[in-house]
């Protein structure tokens, strides 16, 4: 039976759930807001919230400016491509630790983790070096391997957490029944983790969406994603903080509405397996 | 095979030499007014070179620095012509990564460029990098406000009378504040500003052996100069204060003066972006009559990295980029205000240009004054006015950024800031090697 709740705790705690919302979503909606201001406007101080000459300029400025479709497309082709090569190699691995542990299996998941405390900039010359000798530099398939090795660690990690929840006997029964190990985690682990599956799907995808430091790094002109596209907004010297929003508006914009529409999905995937 | 067959493929032969010939020249770039108005204008430079594609990667300045310096120093070749700042041009030639530019061709006329500026760029006698626009700093000021006080600023003040000005100028209760000078740590925010004034004030970063000179009475002058009126006359937050948020204080008509970068001059005169930019007038940077103002000198260049496959091309490139006639083409298509400044003498000398620019004769002056080899009062073994051409420097200035800026924010006071200024100062030259 659910708790007598009064109503004004009911109260208190939709207003401060709304709060805590508002607060967090706040900068987006400023991001967004200043990108129908002018220059000027965007500077004013006071501020003005509403009120204000919308405009569409700096999305067109922005457009004439730079080729938003290519560095939208890459990032299209990045995240998800690095994505899918690693969900490929990390359901395999993650059966293996959730349904057939050694003694080393914990040290291993640790190990990989281990990979992520050391920061990035540290490994950069000597995968600058690599990628510069095998002739990846500035190309999709190097970003799609890069990010790949990076999210592996964060998709196995998840997946195992969500595999550990599955009754190993329903996988002992398909091969008791004889499938093979393929068709035990094609037709019977895969579609029973699928919420599991899918939002890691989602989360990489944002991870790699976002991430900003290899992108920027190890591309130039040609596979420069949406990353690069900001960057190319922001300056030190003069203010185009209505344009800088109207980019980050135009490169975010698209994460957000795949968020919005799964995410029922990535609530259910992230909570998956905390009831008993 | 007939006559007919042998032609078309001599054609197709010659077609796919001509395209095999078209080559692509990737030039790594920052993000201001003046390079974003050259990506629109390299149409004019492509038609008249067919056989040249150009392909552009902008960057913040800070991001294109770090992804230019790997480039380079791990040769990935992935640019054929980079932005780099005076900062770089005199260490990284000295490294050899950078090719000597001497086939700007016969109408280059490199006599033309500045001599502060060309001074900066030149190793051995060899122009490594081309200046695409040069600046300096000054003060801006605002007019109606001096004269409600009473106060006419000269042609080249001192810092008394700016200090002065400023306290009187004050007005806290109208949000009026006398002075914006930066305050953000960094080798390129305060530490500019801070070693730019430094030489007015007789300090120096190192004497001639590389001892740090931070516990000499220059600098505890200096600082505690520039500590007590940013208290008195400053906006509050200063010590988070860049370029940008001077700027935007600026504009908004809440400084009296603001010491920086000349190039803002055109931003704070333009009625699109300030509300006060018909009252800004123009002054050198303040001396205090030791011989040395404290205006810095900066460039951004273009330049070629060693081992570029392309290097004809990219001249090509770069003379047409930094030559006269991109000035005349700038003129024609966008006004003479909008020409990149800071470069050429024949600019300045050009009547229409000085009166498209008010600040035009101010700018020349603050260049002309100031002098990379000899910066500070007393001699130096480095060379740069608000920065030391050595590699250490971005991590030095830096660190030694965040010190001054805690003692505005007064987190600490200006002897504790110098005290350990001087420490970690000559903890970093000896372990690099200067201090034997």
């Amino acid at each position: 039976m659910a708790r007598n709740v009064s109503t004004q705790r009911k109260l208190v705690t939709t207003v401060v759930a709304w709060a805590i919302g508002i607060l967090i979503f706040f900068p987006i909606l400023w991001t967004f807001l200043t990108s129908f201001k002018t220059e000027a406007q965007a500077i004013a101080s006071p501020p003005a919230f509403l009120f204000f000459d919308w405009t569409t300029e700096n999305y067109f400025e922005v457009q004439s400016r730079s080729n938003y479709f290519k560095h939208f497309m890459n990032s299209v082709v990045v995240s998800f491509g690095s994505t899918l090569l690693g969900l490929l190699i990390a359901i395999p691995s993650a059966w293996a630790m959730a349904f057939a542990p050694t003694k080393r299996t914990k040290d291993v998941l640790m190990w990989m983790l281990s990979t992520k405390m050391m920061p990035p900039v540290g490994v950069l010359v000597p995968m600058y070096l690599i990628f510069r000798n095998t002739g990846l530099l500035d190309t999709r398939t190097g970003l799609v391997m890069v990010l790949t090795l990076i999210n592996l660690p964060i998709i196995i990690w998840m997946l195992y957490t969500y595999f550990k929840e599955i009754p190993g006997e329903i996988l002992e029964a398909a091969r008791m029944d004889g499938a093979s190990l393929a068709k035990e985690i094609i037709y019977v682990l895969t579609p029973m983790a699928i919420p599991g599956i899918a939002s890691t799907l989602l989360l990489n995808i944002i991870l790699a969406w976002n991430e900003a430091f290899w992108t920027l790094n190890l591309s130039a002109a040609k596979a420069a994603p949406l990353t690069a596209f900001i960057a190319s907004y922001s300056s030190p010297e003069g203010l185009f903080y209505a344009k800088l929003s109207a980019a980050s508006t135009m490169a975010i914009a698209p994460i957000l509405i795949l968020g919005w529409f799964s995410q029922k999905q990535l609530v259910r995937g992230l909570t998956f397996g905390a009831v008993k | 095979m007939n006559l007919r067959t042998f032609l078309l493929g001599t054609c197709s032969a010659v077609a796919l030499a001509g395209l095999a010939q078209a080559e692509t020249l990737t030039i790594a770039t920052v993000n201001n007014g003046d390079m974003i108005r050259m990506q629109k204008l390299t149409e004019e430079f492509t038609s008249k070179n067919p056989d040249i594609e150009l392909e552009w990667v902008t960057l913040e300045e800070n991001v294109l620095r770090q992804r230019v310096t790997t480039d380079i120093a791990t040769k990935g070749g992935q640019y054929d012509i980079m932005t780099i700042g005076t900062y770089e041009v005199p260490i990284w030639a000295k490294q050899g990564w950078l090719l000597p530019l001497d086939k700007l061709g016969p109408d280059y006329d490199v006599d033309d460029l500045l001599p502060a500026i060309r001074s900066g760029l030149t190793i051995d006698d060899k122009l490594y990098a081309a200046p695409f626009y040069g600046e300096s700093s000054m003060v801006m000021y605002r007019k109606d406000l001096f004269e409600k006080a009473g106060l006419t600023m000269p042609e080249a003040p001192t810092w008394d009378f700016v200090a002065d000005a400023a306290r009187k100028i004050t007005d806290k209760n109208n949000e009026i504040y006398g002075i914006c000078l930066r305050g953000k740590a960094g080798w390129g925010e305060n530490m500019a500003f801070l070693t730019a004034t430094a030489n007015a004030f007789g300090a120096r970063w190192f004497d001639e052996n590389w001892k740090p000179q931070f516990d000499q009475p220059e600098w505890k002058n200096a600082l505690e100069f520039y500590v007590k009126l940013m208290n008195d006359a400053g906006p509050p937050g200063a010590s988070s204060n860049g370029f940008n948020e001077n700027l935007s204080l600026f504009q908004t008509g809440k400084c009296g003066m603001w010491i920086d970068a000349t190039v803002a001059a055109s931003f704070v005169t333009n009625p699109k972006e300030s509300t006060v930019a018909d009252k800004v007038g123009f002054a050198l940077a303040p001396d205090t009559g030791l011989g040395k103002r404290g205006n810095w000198l900066w460039a951004w260049n273009l330049a070629i990295p060693a081992g570029s496959q392309k290097a004809d091309a990219a001249q090509k490139f770069i003379a047409w980029a930094t030559g006269k006639d991109y000035l005349k083409l700038v003129a024609e298509k966008e006004g003479w205000a909008n020409v990149p400044p800071g470069t050429r003498t024949s600019l300045y000398e050009n009547p229409e240009y000085q009166k498209a620019a008010p600040f035009a004769k101010m700018t020349l002056d603050s260049i002309n004054a100031a002098d990379p080899k000899n910066p500070a009062v007393k001699p130096v073994p480095y060379v740069g006015v608000q920065f030391v051409a050595i590699p250490e420097f971005q991590g030095l200035g830096t660190a030694v950024g965040q010190v001054f800026s805690a003692a505005l924010a007064g987190q600490m006071s200006v002897d504790q800031a110098l005290a350990s200024a001087q420490q970690l100062t000559t903890r970093e030259m000896t372990k690099a090697g200067y201090i034997k």
